[in-house]
């Protein structure tokens, strides 16, 4: 693509800067929070933060899919790798995820068959090589991932196939966000969208948050440009005092989304209530299976059940994923939990938000 | 995980008639080509365009004008702010 690196050229990001510098009215104070981990890692990675105007707060929302998996969902993973005749097929960001003792990587270590894969579609692979086991694929992730998984599972479903299933574990995003912008004590101005769910849902989900909340909203893509022209949309219309949805990604997000990836995901799944790590369970935001696809359902093939699990003694990550504690005000962070011995998720996911302080906070 | 770099689509196959033959994209990463399953696409890839990929498929298609045009939004956002500045008498 001729034009891709404009979207990442200083020029154009510094123009942007200086608009969003001279917003009329903007001297006020403005909280915006950032949903997607990938959105605070770009954030960091492109030094964003140093170059916006210092009245502009910057919090991290709960957009990181492995990072929002309660410890209890990951003890089932682990207790599925530990089943003779399993193998987990997994995206590599969930394998160093602690349950409540010990993580895939752990059990891997002790034995149990743990795969790394990049798409669903290389797990079912897997279950095709190795007929004589049953490939177990954690679906952790939120709209973006969702398709992903569902049509994975048409595609069992079309081959015929008996020995692959998931551990559902998917998750939509508007409820937790309704849920926070609820909170008084967060007092949340204004809110960038991710981006890739928007491509999916499509930038008119998060109407009725602007409605309701009167939370200015904007669907924002990860090169420089997009943050900060999301940022400039979001800042003038915190000072117009208006609230609406403005899409800044339009070369991929649409008002309606991806109406294909929509119907995949209405087939196989239904919308259920589902556990938040440091949220708790939020009605409405999971996705289970569809009795017609039940015998995808790793949990009732292998006889699995999540437990209640306790959060890791001292971590934040709860408070961090709601945007009220930043990560260094976490006793643990920089001293017990760091990248290479992580205690909390957040510190894991390359999309964690402590992983990305860790990484670029001087 | 949600890579945002559009690959472009070097070649096309299988049918999207025949769910037997599920349609795949060939694009090219850096340099490198991967395969990509178009399950998601909201709209048919042809060689030539672009696509946003996700865990191994495709969730969106998209040519070098969409591409344009979204410079050209940014262009005129940052154009809008300085037009108002100048109303209110600012100096940048």
């Amino acid at each position: 693509m001729k034009c891709a690196d404009e979207f990442r050229s200083r020029d154009l990001a510094e123009v942007l800067l200086q608009a969003l510098s001279a917003v009329p009215n903007s001297d006020r104070k403005i909280r915006i929070m950032e949903v997607c981990g990938t959105h605070t890692n770009a954030i960091f990675r492109h030094g964003l933060r140093s170059l916006l105007p210092k009245n502009i707060e910057l919090i991290s929302g709960p957009g990181c899919p492995v990072c929002v998996t309660p410890a209890g969902h990951v003890d089932a993973f682990i207790a599925a790798a530990r089943l003779d005749g399993v193998i987990i097929a997994t995206f590599g960001d969930l394998i160093r995820v602690p349950g409540s003792s010990g993580s895939l990587a752990q059990a891997r270590e002790q034995g149990a068959r743990v795969e790394i894969v990049y798409s669903p579609m290389d797990g079912l692979q897997l279950a095709q090589a190795e007929t004589d086991q049953i490939v177990v694929f954690p679906a952790v992730g939120f709209e973006t991932t969702a398709p992903t998984i569902a049509a994975t599972i048409l595609e069992t479903e079309r081959l015929g196939l008996n020995n692959f299933c998931v551990i559902s574990a998917g998750k939509v995003m508007p409820p937790p966000l309704e849920l926070l912008m609820a909170d008084p004590d967060l007092n949340i101005d204004g809110l960038l969208c991710p981006g890739h769910v928007s491509a999916i849902i499509g930038a008119d989900a998060y109407k009725p948050l602007a409605e309701k909340y009167n939370i200015s909203c904007a669907v924002a893509g990860f090169e420089p440009a997009d943050i900060v022209s999301g940022l400039l949309s979001l800042t003038r219309q915190i000072c117009d005092d208006t609230a609406r949805v403005d899409n800044c990604y339009t070369r991929v997000v649409t008002e309606s989304g991806n109406q294909r990836a929509q119907q995949l995901v209405n087939e196989v799944f239904t919308i259920e209530d589902t556990e938040w790590r440091g949220l708790g369970i939020i009605p409405g935001s999971g996705l289970g299976l569809r009795d017609g696809y039940k015998k995808y359902d790793a949990f009732a093939r292998l006889d699995l059940h999540v437990e209640p699990a306790p959060e890791p003694k001292g971590c934040k990550c709860g408070d961090i994923l709601k945007g009220r504690l930043l990560p260094p005000a976490c006793p643990l962070y920089g001293k017990r939990c760091t990248p290479l011995q992580p205690i909390g998720p957040c510190m894991v996911s390359s999309e964690g938000t402590c992983a990305a302080y860790y990484r670029y906070w001087e | 995980m949600c890579l945002a770099i559009p690959m472009k689509v070097i070649e096309v196959r299988g049918d999207a008639g025949d769910p037997l033959m599920p349609q795949i994209a060939v694009v090219d990463a850096d340099g490198i080509s991967i395969d990509v399953r178009l399950d998601l696409t909201d709209r048919p890839a042809a060689p030539g365009d672009y696509l946003i990929v996700h865990a191994g498929f495709a969730i969106h298609t998209l040519s070098e004008e969409d591409a344009l045009i979204n410079l050209q939004l940014f262009k005129e956002m940052a154009e809008g702010v300085r037009k108002l500045d100048n109303q209110a008498g600012g100096s940048s």
